[in-house]
């Protein structure tokens, strides 16, 4: 909403500057977004036409003299529309001016044209920089005062302000004025409305009737006649530009210039074109209409429309109809001031995807009380431009006209909420200031009418509200909650992710947040054959961002990929997030995951040698620092997934549940990312992990005596798994820790076997080991390991 | 005997002093001091002396065992001294060694590791380096200072119903403040209870006064949605941080104090702090908090458009048609609640002046965090 400061002058004395006013406006909830200033003239002053003679070198340049109050000067000037007593702007040598060819700032030299000098110009609006109008002189009101510098009579300050939703009073230059005047501690004037009726009967001419009370709970009207369609008076029409609307002519001006003081939309119908003089509310029927901006609109049948005899002349407070639009040849003009409910307005408006100011307005929930006060000044108005003949009285059909009951207020409440005392007069002060009229019921409370306009305020707290927003929130004090805490609950989920993260963090990987929206064509790069139909959406933005992911793994592959680009050595990524798997009927599941993608040389290349390339263990080594530091033994067992490179996949167990995938990605899958390089990629779930933090950690103690240290060299089959062969030694009662230090195949065992050598720690808690029993230990851990798995030590 | 001692004595002590390396030194020790030497044969024959030579013997002999103890020491503290000046004279020299070329352990007895001389210039080992997301490290830093406030951090559904979106919070539909959070709509079948991704953290204000009974003191961050054209400073999915305080007497000043006290902390002691009334359907009276600009110190800039101010957060005393949805009596509680863009508070802190940079991911923008 713009409101430029010399309108609401109009109903409110203005003495704070501008900038002071605006900061006024926005700490008490009317934010204004900036303020355009319009003028910022100098030597510019109001000057009056006295004489016109021709210029004795040129047939098309004039010489006007130019009175400026008292003194008289002379100026070449070549518009046509130059008249003896114009008012106009003129300009003193050396006022700045914009070019009207280059658009530039100029400054006014003294010049001779043709021969004869010239000690000033009277400008054009493109000149002064009002407009882009350069075809003549710019003409001002008969009544601009003479020799007024041109600021102090045309300046302006245009504010632009944002009005919240809950304010459709404020849509308004009066409402504004209304915040102004509470704001300043002045009072607010309103325009007039007196004129005389001297047409005929306005029931004799046409009649209303509200088929839809529900929907439409007042509707206004009046007529004029024997109107001459014209164009606007430039005071007028320099308000409607000021405020972002298009000039178009005196009728349609009028009903828009009425909408932007008292914020209530009016439509003008050509009078002439409605056929029979009747009009109806009532719902669409299966009929469409055209609209004024000409697009043809199929209507439904829970909008309400204005219909005459025949046929929908107007969407209600939507927009008109082109059947009955005011044209040039317009002679009569009902004007309708009525009072729409704003759902049907605002889902009508939705439905049809036109949202004009009137529907803006409407759907914000006016007050029905405006229709007849906007109706007079509007027909006041038109009459007065247009030459017309207003009818004598006006329609009013108002069923159903609700008295808002007063609210009580005590003090009490005002200070459970802001927490200040405010003494009774105070809150009188500031509530009566905005128009609400306050009965005193007690010391301590107030009886409170609402204004019809503040159809936002329903409740004590609304005005609560109003008191603090007008004595100013910067007033209230400062305080902390003092209540007791409540009661503390934990967040498991919350806290294995931050320590998941922090582990990964610290073992060099780089934490990622991807959208959780993508494609489809992404999505089933990754999820294959899984039946599982994502989350759609209904209005994606576009088809990037279309479907709830289900995994993490496109994201975090079109990272890598995206990354690969610049860098040079590792991407290291995880992501921790929720995938969301649909439930019937029910919000889906959002499951906390936590995935990763590395790729590209272990170390980067430096002086210490150039790095080999990563690989699955140094992907495993992650995840099992990981589990180790979550305190959970989970296991890796082989798989297939045609995601991942054949054989270099595992999934990852957990209590006897999968917990998760770890591998190396397929090529064909790396490609479909655009990757070259090898890949490799975990996911798992978190919430399978949640036990681990439920379950308290227990210490065990130091081992006290000292432990014997052995190592064994093993041949075997090369297929036996590892984990196998350690789970053996590890379950031996006095092996306290067994470890993997040597992996090898080749000429110096049979062709299909490999050996592995082991570390294996044998200790005791009660006592310290003779090499005899170590010695009968590893005799039984041999002989098992050669009957279950063919395994023999190394000779 | 005693002469067979004093010739032990005599050659041990002239060995001693010729003797160059920590080598030759261990030799001597085991000649002379080792199980197998003269001197220890003495001491072991003992037992089967009589008593009068045991005596005078043994005093001799372990007098002489307790020189040669000392005179090894000595010598080998000696002969380490010496090592350690040739090390440092060597450093003196800057002869710049490479760090595997070195000097062997067995000439100096130093081990080798102390030996040869870097280029301490020369890099370290790379290690690889891991970051928490910018996001994830102010959410943590938000909620930190919210909980030694007295809150708890609490989590919810991205995918809502409209009640918890809108109904609850006081939005009924059609109402025309919805047009304040373009919303993204799940695709359900007609009929169907309508499923959005969330626009806010609010609809958790009402989860969680659902299943709790006040007191309630909480901060909730997470995702939220928009449907919105992305630009410098707009995004479809971006974070919020909720929070929500309820109990008898939770007044607007504490509202105040809690996001002054939370302003000071995030942005530094010495920012202003402005409370202006606006407007949101969930909250009466509404509040919008804005801090002094820290680029231009309140005179107006760019980042602030000439205000001198910036909004960081919507806030309000919760309404009381939303504490009775919950079947809170406002008449017994009041509450107030906040809620506040995350990105926004990264971008003011850090200077990034395009939103988009987070959850594009380019480790070149990461890195920086």
């Amino acid at each position: 909403m713009k409101a430029p400061l010399n309108w609401l002058r109009e109903y409110v004395d203005i003495a704070l500057s501008p900038k002071e006013l605006a900061k006024r406006l926005t700490m008490s909830g009317t934010e204004v977004k900036g303020i355009e200033t319009i003028g910022g003239w100098e030597n510019i002053v109001v000057g009056q036409v006295v004489a016109i003679e021709p210029h004795p070198h040129a047939a098309r340049l004039k010489l006007a003299t130019i009175d400026l109050r008292g003194e008289c000067l002379r100026s070449v000037c070549g518009a046509s529309n130059l008249e003896m007593g114009q008012k106009v702007a003129f300009a003193r040598i050396g006022a700045p001016l914009i070019d009207p060819q280059s658009g530039e700032p100029v400054r006014l030299e003294r010049a001779k044209i043709r021969g004869i000098a010239s000690e000033g110009m009277i400008c054009s609006e493109r000149e002064l920089g009002i407009s882009d109008r350069h075809e003549g002189i710019m003409v001002l009101p008969p009544d601009a005062p003479l020799g007024v510098p041109l600021n102090d009579y045309l300046g302006d300050a245009i504010f632009d302000l944002d009005i919240t939703p809950n304010r459709p009073d404020c849509l308004s230059i009066i409402g504004i004025a209304r915040e102004v005047a509470a704001l300043t501690g002045k009072s607010v004037c309103l325009p007039e409305t007196r004129y005389d009726e001297p047409g005929e009967l306005i029931e004799r001419k046409v009649s209303v009737e509200i088929a839809d009370p529900d929907l439409c709970p007042r509707y206004c009207a009046s007529l004029i006649t024997d109107v001459k369609v014209a164009p606007s008076p430039p005071w007028m029409e320099q308000r409607l530009l000021a405020c972002g609307m298009r000039p178009i002519n005196n009728i349609v001006d009028v009903t828009n210039y009425v909408m932007l003081e008292y914020g209530q939309p009016l439509h003008a119908f050509d009078y002439e074109r409605l056929a029979p003089k009747r009009i109806i509310v009532r719902r669409a029927g299966d009929e469409s209409i055209t609209t004024l901006d000409g697009v043809e609109r199929m209507l439904q049948s829970d909008m309400l429309v204005i219909a005459d005899g025949e046929g929908p002349v107007a969407i209600a407070g939507v927009m008109g109809g082109s059947g009955s639009e005011v044209t040039e040849e317009t002679t009569s003009v009902l004007i309708e001031s009525a009072n729409f409910n704003s759902v049907s307005i605002r889902r009508t408006a939705a439905r049809l995807k036109l949202r004009s100011e009137a529907s803006l307005r409407f759907e914000k929930g006016i007050s029905p009380e405006l229709t007849m006060l906007a109706l007079k000044r509007a027909t006041q108005l038109m009459a007065e431009l247009s030459g017309g003949k207003i009818a004598r009285g006006i329609i009013d059909v108002y069923s159903g006209k609700k008295e808002a009951k007063p609210i009580a207020l005590s003090t009490k409440q005002v200070e459970r909420i802001l927490g200040i005392k405010i003494g009774l007069e105070k809150m009188m002060k500031v509530l009566c200031s905005l128009g609400f009229d306050c009965q005193t019921v007690s010391t301590e409370e107030l009886s409170i009418a609402i204004p019809y306009w503040r159809t936002d305020v329903r409740l004590a707290e609304d005005l609560v509200e109003e008191i603090a927003r007008i004595i100013g929130y910067d007033e209230l004090p400062i305080t902390l909650p003092s209540g007791a805490l409540p009661q503390y609950e934990a967040d498991p989920m919350r806290a294995i992710r931050e320590r998941a993260s922090d582990i990964l963090a610290g073992c060099g990987i780089q934490e990622v947040i991807t959208y959780s929206l993508i494609s489809l064509e992404v999505s089933r790069k990754v999820v294959l054959n899984s039946g599982l139909t994502p989350l759609k959406i209904a209005n994606p933005i576009t088809t990037e961002q279309e479907y709830l992911r289900t995994t993490l793994r496109p994201g975090l592959l079109e990272a890598l990929s995206a990354n690969e680009k610049h860098e040079e050595g590792s991407i290291r990524l995880f992501e921790v997030g929720k995938v969301y798997l649909p439930r019937e009927g029910n919000l889906p599941e959002e499951r906390q995951m936590l995935a990763g993608v590395l790729s590209g040389p272990r170390l980067d290349r430096s002086w210490h040698g150039e790095g080999e390339v990563l690989d699955f263990f140094d992907v495993k080594g992650v995840l099992e620092t990981l589990f180790e530091r979550l305190g959970v033994e989970a296991s890796f067992e082989p798989v297939n997934d045609e995601l991942f490179n054949p054989g270099r996949v595992a999934r990852i167990m957990l209590w006897g549940e999968e917990l998760g995938i770890i591998g190396e990605l397929h090529p064909r899958m790396a490609e479909g990312f655009d990757i070259s390089r090898p890949v490799y990629l975990f996911e798992i779930n978190l919430e399978k992990l949640l036990p681990t933090t439920i379950a308290p950690r227990k210490y065990r103690p130091i081992p006290r005596f000292p432990a014997t240290l052995r190592d064994i060299a093993l041949v075997m089959d090369g297929e036996v798994a590892a984990k196998r062969v350690q789970d053996i030694i590890q379950s031996f009662p006095l092996v306290a820790k067994v470890a993997l230090f040597d992996v090898y195949t080749g000429e110096q065992v049979p062709q299909g076997k490999k050996s592995l050598a082991f570390r294996i720690l044998y200790q005791s808690p009660s006592r310290t080991l003779t090499d005899e029993e170590v010695n009968k230990e590893q005799e039984r851990i041999l002989e098992r390991l050669h009957r279950e798995l063919g395994a023999a030590l190394r000779a | 005997m005693i002469e067979k001692l004093d010739e032990i004595k005599s050659n041990a002590i002239d060995e001693l002093s010729s003797l160059q390396s920590i080598k030759e030194l261990e030799d001597w020790r085991v000649r002379y001091l080792g199980k197998k030497s003269a001197l220890t044969q003495i001491l072991r024959g003992l037992a089967s002396r009589p008593l009068e030579e045991r005596k005078a013997v043994g005093a001799s002999a372990n007098e002489l065992k307790s020189l040669l103890e000392r005179s090894h020491r000595q010598k080998k503290e000696a002969l380490k001294e010496k090592a350690y000046q040739e090390m440092e004279a060597a450093a003196v020299g800057k002869q710049i060694i490479s760090p595997t070329g070195i000097p062997s352990e067995e000439k100096f007895g130093i081990p080798t590791v102390f030996l040869g001389i870097p280029d301490v210039t020369l890099p370290g080992r790379p290690i690889p380096l891991g970051r928490l997301h910018p996001t994830t490290q102010m959410v943590r830093e938000i909620c930190d200072i919210f909980v030694a406030l007295g809150f708890q951090v609490v989590e919810g559904p991205e995918v809502e119903w409209d009640y918890y979106n809108f109904e609850a919070l006081n939005i009924p539909p059609d109402h025309p403040a919805r047009d304040m959070w373009a919303t993204l709509w799940i695709d359900t079948k007609s009929g169907e209870r309508p499923m959005l991704l969330r626009t806010h953290t609010s609809p958790m204000q009402i989860r969680v006064m659902e299943r709790t009974t006040p007191p309630v003191r909480v901060v909730v961050p997470g995702k939220v949605y928009r449907y919105e054209a992305t630009d410098a400073t707009h995004e479809s999915m971006f974070y919020q941080i909720e929070g929500l305080a309820v109990d008898k007497n939770i007044t607007l000043a504490d509202l105040k104090g809690t996001l002054y006290e939370f302003a000071r902390r995030l942005f530094g002691a010495e920012r202003k702090v402005r409370f202006r009334c606006d407007y949101f359907p969930f909250v009466e009276p509404g509040v919008e908090m804005a801090i002094d600009c820290m680029v231009c110190g309140g005179t107006g800039c760019r980042l602030c458009s000439g205000t001198g101010w910036i909004e960081i957060l919507g806030a309000g005393m919760v309404h009381p048609a939303v504490l009775r949805r919950v079947n809170y009596d406002p008449e017994i509680y009041t509450g107030f609640a906040f809620g506040l863009g995350l990105e926004r508070m990264s971008m003011l802190r850090y200077g990034v002046e395009d939103i988009r940079l987070f959850y594009s991911n380019d480790l070149r923008f990461l890195r920086q965090f």
